[in-house]
């Protein structure tokens, strides 16, 4: 069953086309990968489908239902979340309050209730703490729940920033280079998250440099090229495109490409 | 903080704050200590209202005077044109401001930063020359003076008695706020406060959260307007204006952004300082200025962050 279907989708920018007629279908439960050189558009990509971006053309369509230009709290009660490359944590916070905000859409008070600390409230802030401790359990974080959320490393805030999402119980999560900046173990923290999702039969969209762990994860893989559709295919057909490898030893990635195909 | 420490930390400082409030009295050397605590729990109502807004959501406001003035002036404009009871024109002003930051808020919330401190800050500027210009109701530039509050025939009138009565106010309102930051809402607001987009995604109404809170710190200032105008009896539209608004933000800093209790300390500071300083007479301005700038250099999250960040450092 196609879950996610991208339908000949474009965005402008100053006359730039940053995403191009790109089209792509996929399937529940699927690890799906977009990958592309360094401004190939797959950020923007992400920023279309989560809401943050209108696009000028086409249509987004989640579990059948045309979601187009839907504001990203619309699409996240749709069952749709996502992480950021750049992190988007609440620095003020707590690890465990970080993630009871993303309970937010399951939570029912009203501000006359919240003021009052009505008995409705005390309840759902006990099934959110719960609920939040659970998610940060799965991705490891379970013993730091009180710290604040300025004092993690960097790993460990790409991990909370999962924990967030997955907490807001998403049939589709969007995970923006989840591995960018990490060192070798926190990767394979982040391998073995990505697949505990999927086991839950979450799909996950990946955008991803580390080409190890696209190719590892993946069930498909959709390459972008100057916000074009390069190709798409299972891990082994992308590797093996010469297009790809052109794509990426062309001017940027190159780095990306020789680590894929040692 | 694990679910019985955040009770207990709601519950241990809405005791001791509540303590304070019946327990300072019997320092007062003389009734006119009553009046000064009386006007730093006014004050500090409203400073709460503006802190969540301000430093929970993270949306500054630079007309929250405006709000003030116009609890004010329902308080007075409602017994003196219309024959209604104070506590009701009270209720009204905090309806009616509640209403207006509803109508005002939805275009102006969606301003960041400078510009929306400038577009409060006009709306600020409107409330005060609405005050000024409609004389047949307001007395214009000169003021009108406020029939007493009459409770259940009981005619408040005593410094003392206004200290009990803004006492038990603000720690109504400082427990509401306390309430808030535990709540749906409130972590929202935080949230909104770090990262709007991160937020979003989460499934958090933005605009919407903004819009609730600037209604809600809306009402807080307009009874605690509603409380100076009958406290003092007489009002002019100078107390809606400019520099009003900035007190209350100095207010909000230097007691500290975020901390409910910080609005209790920065309220208590910007009110008795000037009392104190004026057996320096002419030097009492500069000194003022001095003293807060000497607060922001050194305690520079404000004084509640700042001092508790020092005691957390000591027991490590």
């Amino acid at each position: 069953m196609t879950i996610l279907q991208i339908d000949r989708l474009s965005i402008t920018f100053g006359g730039v086309r940053a995403i191009d007629g790109v089209s792509v279908a996929i399937d529940a439960g699927q690890v799906f990968s977009i990958i592309g050189p360094n401004g190939s558009g797959k950020t923007t990509l992400f920023n279309l489908v989560s809401g943050i971006y209108t696009p000028n053309d086409g249509s987004i369509r989640l579990a059948g239902e045309t979601v187009t230009g839907l504001a990203p709290e619309q699409l996240a009660r749709r069952g749709l979340s996502r992480t950021f490359q750049n992190l988007q944590t609440f620095f003020r916070m707590s690890v465990l309050e970080n993630v009871m905000v993303g309970r937010h859409r399951h939570e029912r008070t009203g501000i006359i209730a919240d003021l009052l600390h009505a008995p409705s409230v005390k309840r759902q802030n006990e099934a959110t703490r719960q609920a939040s401790r659970a998610a940060l359990a799965r991705v490891g974080l379970a013993d730091v729940a009180d710290r604040s959320a300025g004092s993690l490393a960097y790993g460990a805030l790409k991990r909370l920033e999962i924990a967030r999402a997955l907490a807001s119980e998403p049939t589709v999560l969007l995970l923006d280079e989840p591995a960018a900046g990490c060192n070798p173990i926190e990767t394979q923290d982040i391998d073995r998250v990505i697949r505990s999702i999927v086991k839950e039969g979450i799909t996950v969209v990946l955008v991803e440099h580390d080409m190890r762990l696209v190719m590892n994860i993946s069930d498909r893989v959709h390459v972008l090229a100057s916000g074009r559709t390069l190709t798409e295919g299972t891990p082994d057909q992308v590797r093996s495109n010469p297009a790809v490898i052109e794509a990426y030893l062309g001017v940027h990635g190159s780095q990306e490409a020789v680590r894929a195909f040692d | 903080m694990s679910v019985r420490a955040l009770l207990e930390t709601r519950l241990l400082s809405a005791i001791a704050v509540a303590a304070i409030v019946i327990v300072l009295p019997l320092f007062f050397p003389s009734g006119y200590y009553y009046r000064i605590g009386a006007l730093v729990f006014i004050f500090a109502l409203a400073v709460v209202g503006l802190n969540l807004l301000m430093g929970f959501a993270g949306q500054v406001s630079l007309g929250h005077a405006g709000f003030m003035g116009i609890g004010a002036y329902a308080a007075a404009i409602g017994p003196v044109h219309f024959g209604a009871p104070s506590w009701l024109s009270l209720l009204a002003g905090a309806a009616l401001s509640g209403v207006i930051a509803f109508a005002v808020g939805r275009p102006i919330l969606k301003l960041k930063g400078h510009y929306l401190a400038v577009a409060t800050l006009g709306f600020g500027l409107l409330v005060a020359i609405v005050l000024t210009n409609e004389a047949g109701w307001t007395g214009g530039p000169d003021g009108m003076a406020v029939p007493k509050l009459a409770l259940f025939g009981w005619r408040v009138s005593g410094s003392d008695e206004w200290y009990w009565i803004s006492g038990a106010t603000f720690v109504g309102g400082f427990v509401l706020a306390l309430n808030l930051m535990d709540s749906p809402t409130g972590r929202a607001l935080q949230a909104i406060h770090d990262s709007e987009i991160a937020a979003r995604v989460l499934g958090v109404d933005v605009a919407r959260k903004k819009l609730t809170v600037f209604i809600v710190s809306a009402m807080y200032a307009s009874v605690a307007g509603s409380y100076l105008a009958l406290f003092n009896g007489y009002i002019t539209p100078e107390g809606a204006g400019f520099l009003r608004s900035i007190e209350l933000v100095a207010m909000v800093v230097l007691g500290g952004m975020g901390s409910i209790v910080g609005s209790l300390v920065g309220a208590t500071v910007l009110v008795v300082l000037p009392q104190v300083l004026t057996v320096f007479h002419e030097y009492e301005q500069a000194l003022l200025g001095l003293i807060v700038m000497g607060f922001m250099i050194f305690l520079r999250r404000g004084i509640v962050p700042s001092v508790a960040a020092v005691i957390a450092g000591w027991r490590k």
